[in-house]
């Protein structure tokens, strides 16, 4: 009897020993770095940090390129996982190719990005066969906001819809073919089927996939730092250049400290936001 | 022996080198030299004569920082002897990073290290933290076909930089290009050109005259003069990159960051010093210095590695081979590979001007050097690349270089004039 009620907490073990030492102790140790000046408890790091010249920009290019991507991935993903869905031959090799993506790292993506959109990319050179543009257009530069904000907008789509291709794909195989055929049998078409059955029981598996890929796009730096150098400031890229060119860690945990907080409230939102009633599972 | 068999020796003489049967071996860790050819050249050409066993190892400099500080609070260290710019090793003052040296100031003073060279090896203490090493600056350096655009009556080697923004203009006019680069990428060197070029040329002045009426000419004269520059060098981090590609055919940089451009095409080039405005020329001579770490497990073996690069004959190899130019007294031969002596000429032609105006590096900034730095390239960033107004932008960054000052109590150092306290921003 003992050995049972024992045995889950043995098994969650080396899992809770593994996140205590490796999250929950540099958690601690960031908070604390942040709200000290000198070993004495202060709010000088966030005053700093808050005053700092791009801390309005990199706060309002992280929002705006989570607005952005965000919807557009989902949708995305949405009609790449119905289109998997319903291939009858070759479905694995589609899907494998689709996520390759998954398997880049994210510096290397955005590295590929700028081999495509850079002054002698590729991008320009097909530009240029084509008669379009005389010669190398820049658009990457700080005078060029628009397209550097699409170029980075690309990039992230490219490399990180396939997450939550997977997830929804995941959800999709859960749900049971009956209600669909029964559905068609009483006359829905193929969109109102969509709309209110597979929608709707997928909604966990868009809880989880939201909320995974925003965590991710408001860490989003190295595509970013790749594509943009210091041209478009983000939250998580500020919290790096204060740690390492600025070298004052007090106000890149701070930086951290905000993203983390603004993660968590995005977590929230989703989950008071696309909560499910049990019954509502299929 | 099998490859297998090798390997597995290997392995065992790494575990050993840890426990003791390589102790002798002195590690050199250096944020200077990185790149695998000069590590190499390090490695084979330049440690070859010295006395006793010295790894080369490089590293960034943020992590170079991050494991000096480790081993420090551990307590327990494998580095026992450093090679960094003057700017890195200043912050390992405070972090306990250095061993004073000052039983190697006579050696460095009798092979002829300046004494101005040596004051600033002690970092704002009354010991010797470091030995210089090694001395670099910044230079200019133009495709020759470039050199048809120059405007007419103007000297390249005592070029103004109104001279050169028309120079710029006349290669847009005529080409379309803007050809003109500044290394102000991430991690590019441009607080150096506005700390110890820009500033002092209209201002004399870098901190003090931070916000004066002349700052407020000189960044609107920069601005009218960045209309003709190549929008990239927001990414540029070493200007010999964009020069080989021939994306810009004008480009300011530290020497060791034009070189390879230099020697892969020598005939192609030509250097000479940056511009000059109302208070001379500015430049800014750059120092690498060797020191050692308290508690080093090799304390000899360092201090003798560091007699061997201050050598002549070391120095005159390090300029031949890696381009970084002797800080003790050593004649450089006349023949030079052709990059290099397009190098030399071009430091040379800095440091003979007539209106030369040296700028010293920042002393006594200890880990604040990074933050001042920012001032400058944020200053830049929102005048030049965001177009806010330069008077409000210049005061705004006031505030907060005036903290920098208070914080760290740094008295002002040249070319502005000497200070009692805390460098004031007027």
């Amino acid at each position: 009897m003992t050995k049972t009620r024992i045995m889950p907490y043995l098994l969650i073990a080396p899992a809770t020993v593994f996140l205590l030492a490796l999250f929950v102790v540099p958690l601690v140790q960031t908070i604390a770095l942040a709200f000290t000046d000198n070993g004495a408890a202060s709010l000088t790091n966030f005053r700093k940090m808050a005053g700092d010249l791009n801390f309005g920009l990199s706060l309002r290019n992280t929002f705006l390129l989570v607005l952005a991507v965000i919807p557009l991935q989902l949708c995305l993903a949405l009609m790449m996982a119905m289109m998997v869905q319903k291939l009858e031959k070759g479905r694995d090799l589609v899907l494998w190719i689709l996520i390759i993506p998954l398997g880049i790292s994210d510096l290397a993506a955005g590295l590929v990005w700028l081999t495509i959109l850079q002054d002698r990319g590729y991008f320009n050179t097909v530009l240029n066969m084509l008669g379009l543009v005389d010669g190398p257009v820049n658009w990457l530069s700080y005078e060029a906001p628009l397209s550097l904000f699409v170029g980075v907008v690309l990039a992230e789509m490219w490399r990180a819809t396939a997450i939550v291709l997977v997830i929804l794909i995941a959800g999709l195989q859960l749900i049971p073919k009956e209600y669909s055929e029964a559905a068609e049998v009483f006359g829905a078409g193929a969109w109102t089927r969509f709309r209110k059955i597979t929608l709707p029981l997928l909604k966990p598996s868009i809880q989880s996939a939201l909320i995974l890929r925003t965590v991710l796009a408001f860490e989003v730096f190295a595509v970013v730092y790749a594509l943009s150098g210091r041209n478009f400031p983000v939250l998580v890229g500020e919290a790096y250049a204060w740690q390492h060119v600025n070298q004052n860690n007090g106000v890149a945990a701070a930086y951290a400290i905000l993203v983390m907080v603004i993660s968590l409230a995005a977590t929230v939102i989703y989950i008071k936001a696309l909560r499910t009633k049990p019954e509502m599972n299929p | 022996m099998t490859a297998l068999k090798r390997l597995l020796a290997a392995t065992a003489l790494t575990g050993a080198a840890i426990s003791g049967a390589f102790a002798q071996e002195t590690i050199f860790l250096s944020t200077q030299l990185r790149p695998v050819e000069e590590a190499t050249k390090v490695r084979q050409i330049i440690l070859k004569g010295a006395p006793g066993p010295v790894a080369f190892v490089v590293e960034e400099p943020s992590p170079f920082q991050t494991r000096m500080d480790a081993e420090t609070q551990a307590g327990k260290r494998t580095i026992s002897m450093v090679g960094a710019l003057h700017g890195e090793l200043s912050p390992l003052v405070g972090s306990k990073g250095l061993d004073p040296v000052d039983d190697l100031v006579a050696t460095a003073k009798a092979r002829g290290v300046p004494d101005a060279m040596m004051a600033l090896g002690k970092l704002g203490t009354d010991k010797q933290m470091y030995i210089p090493w090694m001395q670099a600056t910044y230079i200019m350096a133009a495709k020759k076909e470039a050199l048809q655009y120059l405007p007419a009556g103007a000297d390249i080697n005592a070029l103004t930089y109104a001279q050169l923004k028309d120079w710029a203009k006349a290669i847009q006019d005529k080409t379309g290009k803007r050809a003109l680069g500044f290394p102000a990428g991430p991690k590019g060197l441009m607080a150096r050109f506005f700390q110890g070029y820009l500033y002092p040329s209209f201002t004399g002045g870098v901190v003090a005259t931070y916000k004066s009426a002349e700052a407020e000419a000189m960044w609107t004269a920069f601005k009218d003069l960045w209309a003709h520059v190549n929008p990239n060098s927001a990414s540029y981090d070493f200007m010999q990159e964009p020069l080989m590609a021939g994306e810009v055919m004008i480009a300011f940089d530290h020497v060791a960051r034009l070189k390879e451009a230099l020697v892969a095409a020598p005939n192609d080039y030509v250097t000479f010093p940056a511009p000059s405005a109302g208070k001379g020329r500015g430049f800014m001579p750059v120092v690498a210095g060797l020191g050692i770490a308290p508690g080093a497990p090799n304390r000899a073996g360092a201090a003798a590695a560091i007699d061997h690069l201050l050598k002549p004959e070391t120095q005159i190899a390090m300029a031949r081979e890696l381009g970084f130019f002797p800080v003790v007294k050593a004649d450089l031969p006349a023949d030079l590979p052709g990059g290099i002596k397009l190098l030399v000429e071009g430091v040379a032609k800095t440091q003979g001007a007539k209106d030369a105006l040296v700028s010293l590096l920042p002393v006594g900034l200890g880990a604040k050097g990074g933050e001042f730095n920012k001032v400058y390239i944020d200053t830049f960033q929102a005048i030049i690349l965001r177009g806010a107004p330069v008077r409000a932008t210049l005061d705004a960054q006031a505030v907060t270089l005036q903290t920098i000052m208070n914080e760290t109590k740094a008295p002002c150092w040249a070319p502005d004039k000497a200070s009692a306290g805390a460098c004031k921003v007027n």
